[in-house]
């Protein structure tokens, strides 16, 4: 059964119809792939300053004129931006890391009975519950920057990893919830009937009939909390104040000095913090526009 | 368990949102109408003082009118090249998959850091994109961006755009494709041209997804911090500021909290406006 669910899925949209226009799409299409190169080159190219950055001595990468390519390739850059003056890097990955796991795993702690139920059940309240989940995907830390920062000062957890976890995982939770419960919805009530009909096996139902229907949503949510908290900048800028304390988007700026600023360490720090969640977000981009959108655009 | 129906399973989710967003949101109210002490020391009530000073902050007119720009010029921008791009990456051509993986990653990026590149690039001196600009014949010699507020702001709006398009495409892709490929045929084999199967076939038919992304798209950019703060955070004065960048300057460089809660009541109850128009508008959640 779920073979044949999963299965049908990915193969019946494009056998069905085969007709010239739509497959060959433009009438040139290296012509085309020509433009999608260049497209492709346009939106990447900033990351390969980065990269080829992240390679240049310092002496070099001050240099006037710039060169495209590093006189000499410099990968000490990797090891150096460890222990400077300016930031303690290790400290700062590890904030960013367990900011973003513990925020991953409270929302999905926190997202996946709501979605669950809203997706099986209807209940007096149910819309209002949504939409409330709505409204706050809207809203951002940004917004509330200064009401959070004084909620935490009063609660005496400000400069905590404590307060930016809640912080990440209260602005995604909509996210989780919104994909996890169309995940559910989708699954065949049939299902939920035969795992209470008998006792013995309906754990077994929901682990092997369940749970891989709604994985993808599950893993979806999961890597979008963890990109975005990855990501987060502005709530952590005004409530981490400790420099140990503050995560690598926060601690990239304190490379850029009024004066100098070591751009070498600047963009190795910017590929540790941008190749992980380019990867997992490549993995779900077919889902995010559901997610995002509240199903408006499927 | 059964007796208390969903309160146990919805109860985690609205914990959550209580403490995290609606608590901090009535605090931010209740802190714009009290008056602290550089340290955070409540001295007492203020009545609007703090909105009063807002009002009579001198660049405040400044300070609006480039929030109008930013939001409009940068939605605006994304909107219109996010269209085109949507229908290109629609058309099956060899190496679609890359382009659009190519397109996700100012998605994924961190914004400061992205913002930071560009910084970086286009300094006067040592920028590459400057460098590239004189090489490619678009400048005579390397200009210093990022050194006055107004090509500052600008270069910031286009930032801007650059990481709102990912989103922004991916969205009207997801709307394209929603359409079903009959009708177009259909309008092909009637005699009907591109443009006018476009207008009066895709467009309406892009009116959820359009009216999507603008909408999100103008709750992230006004609400934009990372950017205009990389960019244009060292140009001293208010020049290049939104309400959003005013805000942190209050926070971090006034050390005024009272006024930037004022500021934020402001903003926040702004984005509660756009929030209303995107549900009457979209009606999201159709499945309902």
């Amino acid at each position: 059964m779920v073979d044949v669910l999963s299965r049908a899925e990915g193969t019946e949209v494009p056998r069905r119809r085969r007709t010239p226009g739509k497959k060959s799409g433009g009438r040139r299409p290296w012509l085309m792939a020509a433009g999608g190169a260049v497209i492709a080159l346009v939106f990447i190219a900033p990351y390969l300053l980065m990269l080829v950055g992240s390679f240049k001595s310092r002496a070099d990468i001050l240099g006037v004129p710039p060169t495209y390519l590093p006189e000499s390739w410099h990968p000490h850059n990797y090891v150096g931006m460890w222990d400077t003056p300016e930031t303690p890097l290790p400290y700062n990955l590890v904030s960013t890391i367990v900011i973003s796991v513990c925020a991953t795993l409270l929302v999905l702690v926190v997202a996946m009975p709501a979605a669950y139920y809203t997706a099986r059940h209807r209940f007096p309240g149910r819309l209002a519950f949504l939409l409330l989940v709505l409204v706050t995907q809207m809203l951002q830390p940004t917004v509330l920057a200064a009401g959070l920062y004084r909620e935490f000062l009063t609660l005496g957890i400000d400069d905590t990893w404590l307060a930016m976890i809640l912080v990440n995982a209260a602005f995604n939770l909509a996210f989780a919830v919104w994909i996890m419960h169309s995940f559910f919805g989708g699954v065949p009530k049939e299902i939920d009937e035969a795992a209470t009909l008998d006792g013995a096996s309906r754990l077994k139902i929901l682990r092997h009939v369940m749970l891989p229907l709604v994985w993808p949503g599950i893993v979806t949510a999961i890597i979008f909390t963890f990109v975005a908290s990855w990501n987060e900048f502005a709530a952590s800028l005004v409530i981490l104040t400790t420099d140990k304390n503050q995560p690598l988007t926060v601690a990239l700026t304190k490379f850029v000095g009024q004066y100098e600023t070591s751009w070498q360490y600047v963009f190795g720090v910017s590929i540790v913090g941008i190749v992980p969640v380019v990867i997992l977000f490549a993995l779900i981009e077919k889902r995010l526009v559901a997610g995002l959108t509240a199903g408006a655009v499927k | 368990m059964r007796r208390l129906g969903p309160l146990p399973w919805l109860a985690p989710v609205l914990l959550l949102i209580a403490g995290v967003v609606l608590f901090p949101a009535a605090y931010m109210g209740w802190t714009s109408l009290r008056d602290l002490s550089e340290y955070g020391i409540d001295r007492g009530a203020a009545g609007l003082e703090n909105y009063r000073n807002l009002w009579e902050f001198p660049d405040l007119g400044r300070i609006l009118f480039n929030t109008v720009v930013w939001v409009v010029g940068v939605v605006g921008s994304t909107v219109l090249i996010s269209l085109g791009l949507a229908q290109f990456l629609n058309k099956a051509f060899p190496g679609r998959r890359i382009v659009r993986l190519a397109v996700i990653v100012p998605w994924a990026a961190s914004v400061v850091m992205t913002a930071t590149v560009f910084y970086y690039g286009l300094d006067a001196f040592y920028g590459l994109m400057n460098q590239l600009f004189v090489d490619i014949g678009i400048l005579d010699k390397p200009y210093g961006f990022t050194k006055n507020a107004l090509s500052a702001f600008v270069v910031s709006m286009v930032v801007a755009v650059f990481v709102s398009l990912p989103f922004t495409t991916y969205t009207l892709l997801a709307g394209l494709q929603a359409i079903p490929s009959e009708v177009l045929e259909a309008a092909e084999v009637d005699g009907a041209s591109r443009w006018r199967s476009y207008r009066h076939i895709v467009l309406p038919n892009l009116r959820a997804a359009l009216a999507v992304a603008t909408i999100i798209n103008i709750i992230n950019v006004f609400n934009s911090l990372p950017i205009l703060r990389t960019i244009t955070g060292s140009i001293p004065g208010y020049e290049a500021d939104t309400t959003t960048t005013l805000i942190f300057k209050y926070i971090q460089t006034e050390r005024q909290v009272d006024t930037a809660s004022a500021l934020s009541v402001v903003n926040f109850g702004l984005v509660l406006v756009i929030i209303l128009v995107y549900l009457a508008v979209v009606r999201p959640m159709q499945e309902d």
